[in-house]
């Protein structure tokens, strides 16, 4: 402790909490991780300027901690010689906030954070510096079975799995934060009220993906709300090491829906992936047969008001689904398209109103879906390019509200 | 006698085992601070030679948690008057005030064969508001060893069978890190006292005794269940593959890989109640598992441990892929031999 430097502050808004500044040293990660443990509920914890050389992961399990540096360009955490732990970073308490530093070259995850009851990521940058390579860690910004989540501002480049993924969680939201040269830029899968915008995915092999996948403890992932997000030339090659879900994703997909329920995509700009804008499809493991409470079909989907242009210039013929789609398109990939797998009683007498495709207002985009049953039977052609077909009124979902801390300046 | 003398010994007596049981500072135990060192606590009379106090038993597991081939000592602490309560499936019930005590050492045997080289004592301590984890970590001198907080890297060797000395980079747990492994819903518990796997004989200094027993004679433990099942050891060879593999699975994987662990999130769940097969790993595909999957489909893919998640992870040493997460540095050739044979057998 005789390092620290321990200063009694007021915060401006009367809280009264302790400054623990910690500078760069030989042991950073000691330093770090004792202050990390020795704080109290509502202390700062002050990481200045410069590269702290981080050779064992770090934690913290108290609530109502800020844990902040002074940009994410002046305050780096370099994690290169990392000799144990599977992330960088675990938080599993509540209410804490991360702000202005960087995480980099993580063997695992960057940060993790599990079970915590307000989290709060704010002007982050988590990087894997050598661009993208499978050896690189699986997650950047990785919240999981959180609730009151907020991703503001970051920066998440190179993960072999998802830039910013949030897993199994409630409330979300993903704003102003920059995804790039990760497989997937940003994930939410299995998780309920989710609103992602103002965000920037480029130059990953997908750029945003909206998943449930079964077998967990949280399930039926619903309420997700992606608008006014950047999603450009998502042209890298997916390098995820296989049998992860996120490595079937093909090169240059825009936005994949899969298995989620009230998902509204809306006043995106979504250009430049040589696969395809947005894919819409169902989880089509055989195991979802067995699975409990999972529905492994998309439903209530509605995509309006999107600005799509320039893709499937260069499907991923590697991937099933593209190879799958191309040989149906022929010559014209389409911008959307929809798998058209639904449970066999509703391929035969249609969905219920409230869970059907709505396509409104997409500027100059193509739709192709598959019709199943036509597929099955090795009919020729077996799809529908008519988006009209999918025209409704669209049913906006509500914007998704958290519990931001007292102490944070929006 | 008179009955002057009879009160006379009584007192004397009384006095006595008084200063027998004043040797464990309870005060020390239920206190919001650590001690400095762990001598503070009076669990020993002869602390570094490991000989505990006569009312801190030892005990050993049947299949015990793997940690860099480290021996282990653990020892249990219940106040007096006090004990155990028998819990089905889990582990005892303990009294507020009870400690489980276990110190990691390794044998230095360039120098002799029974010298060890005490490296830390870890401690978890029932407080009034629930356990607490804390660890002591030794001195060079081997007389004492020393509260520690943030964790830390010691760099020592052990000698493998053929006497060979490996290096090691043993890391010291943090507070935090005891919890990931020992949190259970959001409480922290012990992970190794289950009866049914201290359920063993066990030569104490009067002789054999089930271990069950000898807590109950003790007086650590209330009733006598005599119906407690025994994991099997994963060594003996006469128990069943399954039973083996499933009790080292349980006890090396199962305190997070269960629906109440820190690692439910992933949906494997390896303690020794799960019976769902695919919860068990069979043909699951991976969840967030990163590079940890190896590029492979499915935890345990049955005939094929080389195609198995489950056994990449115990083989690897990387952070990032290798399984349990912390708490060893270095592969356990056994336990991987053992649940190779247990993938290739099933069918």
């Amino acid at each position: 402790m005789r390092i620290l430097i321990i200063i009694t502050f007021f915060f401006s808004f009367g809280v009264l909490g302790d400054v623990i500044i910690v500078p760069p040293s030989d042991n950073a990660q000691e330093r770090i991780q004792e202050a990390l443990i020795l704080a109290n509920p509502g202390d700062e914890i002050h990481l200045t300027s410069g590269t702290y050389f981080i050779e064992d992961g770090l934690s913290l399990d108290i609530d109502n901690i800020i844990l902040s540096g002074e940009g994410h360009e002046n305050t780096i955490l370099d994690f290169t010689n990392q000799m144990t732990g599977a992330q960088g970073l675990l938080i599993t308490s509540n209410k804490v906030m991360l702000k202005d530093f960087a995480i980099i070259n993580t063997k695992g995850d960057a940060i993790k954070a599990i079970g915590s009851d307000g989290i709060y990521f704010i002007n982050l940058r988590t990087e894997w510096t050598g661009g993208p390579k499978s050896s690189n860690g699986a997650y950047g910004l990785y919240p999981v079975q959180s609730k009151d989540v907020l991703i503001d501002g970051c920066i998440a480049i190179g993960a072999s799995d998802a830039g910013i993924y949030v897993g199994q969680s409630e409330n979300i939201i993903v704003r102003n934060s920059r995804a790039e040269f990760n497989v997937a830029g940003i994930e939410i899968e299995n998780s309920y009220y989710a609103d992602v915008y103002n965000n920037i995915a480029q130059h990953n092999t997908g750029g945003i993906l909206v998943f449930d996948l079964p077998d967990l403890p949280q399930q039926g992932g619903h309420h997700v709300r992606v608008f006014n997000n950047q999603i450009l030339d998502n042209d890298t090659d997916n390098f995820a090491p296989e049998g992860n879900i996120v490595g079937e994703v093909p090169r240059g997909t825009g936005i994949i829906i899969m298995a989620n329920s009230d998902v509204e995509i809306f006043d995106n700009d979504i250009s430049g992936n040589g696969t395809m804008n947005i894919a819409i499809v169902s989880y089509s493991y055989e195991e979802a047969i067995n699975a409990t409470d999972y529905y492994p079909h998309p439903r209530g989907i509605q995509v309006h008001d999107n600005r799509l242009s320039n893709s499937g210039f260069n499907p991923d013929m590697d991937k099933e689904i593209a190879a799958i789609v191309k040989g149906l398109a022929k010559q014209t990939m389409p911008d959307i398209f929809w798998d058209g797998v639904l449970p066999l009683s509703q391929m035969i007498f249609g969905q219920p109103n409230e869970d059907r495709l709505v396509l409104m207002d997409n500027v100059d985009s193509s739709f192709m879906a598959i019709k199943p049953i036509q597929y099955m039977l090795s009919i020729p052609n077996p799809v529908t390019r008519d988006s009209i077909d999918f025209r409704g009124n669209i049913k906006p979902l509500d914007a998704v509200k958290i519990d931001l801390p007292s102490r944070y300046n929006d | 006698m008179t009955k002057k003398v009879a009160t006379k010994i009584c007192i004397v007596f009384l006095f006595l085992s008084c200063n027998i049981y004043a040797s464990v500072n309870e005060e020390a135990i239920l206190s919001d601070d650590y001690p400095n060192t762990l001598s503070e606590f009076g669990f020993f009379s002869d602390q570094a030679k490991q000989i505990p106090e006569v009312d801190v038993l030892s005990y050993s597991l049947i299949t015990p948690l793997f940690s860099d081939y480290a021996n282990k000592n653990r020892f249990v602490y219940v106040p007096q008057g006090r004990t155990a309560e028998y819990q089905n499936n889990d582990v005892f019930k303990f009294p507020i005030g009870s400690v489980l005590i276990k110190t990691f050492s390794y044998k230095k045997m360039n120098v002799n064969n029974s010298e060890k080289q005490l490296i830390e004592t870890r401690l978890l301590l029932n407080k009034k508001n629930g356990w607490d984890a804390v660890t002591y970590v030794w001195n060079e001198d081997q007389d004492e060893a020393f509260l520690n907080i943030a964790g830390k890297t010691i760099l020592t060797e052990y000698f493998d069978e053929s006497g060979m000395p490996i290096n090691i980079r043993y890391r010291v747990p943090n507070k935090n890190q005891c919890k990931e492994c020992h949190l259970k819903n959001d409480s922290l518990v012990p992970i190794g006292p289950k009866p049914r796997n201290l359920n063993r004989m066990v030569h104490y200094s009067d002789g054999p005794m089930n271990q069950l027993l000898k807590w109950e004679t003790m007086n650590l433990t209330a009733e006598n269940h005599e119906d407690i099942p025994a994991v099997a050891d994963f060594t003996n060879s006469n128990e069943s593959l399954d039973k083996r593999a499933r009790a080292y699975l349980d006890i090396n994987c199962g305190h997070c890989h269960s629906k109440t662990g820190s690692a439910n999130t992933t949906g494997l769940y390896l303690n020794l109640n799960e019976s769902n097969k695919k919860s068990i790993g069979i043909f699951k595909p991976p969840v967030a598992a990163g590079r940890g999957a190896g590029n492979f489909k499915y935890s345990i893919v049955p005939g094929n441990p080389d195609q198995s998640i489950l056994l990449y992870r115990m083989i690897s040493d990387e952070p990032d892929i290798m399984m349990p997460e912390s708490g060893r540095a270095i592969a356990h050739q056994e336990g991987i031999d053992l649940i190779r044979e247990w993938i290739t057998a099933m069918e």
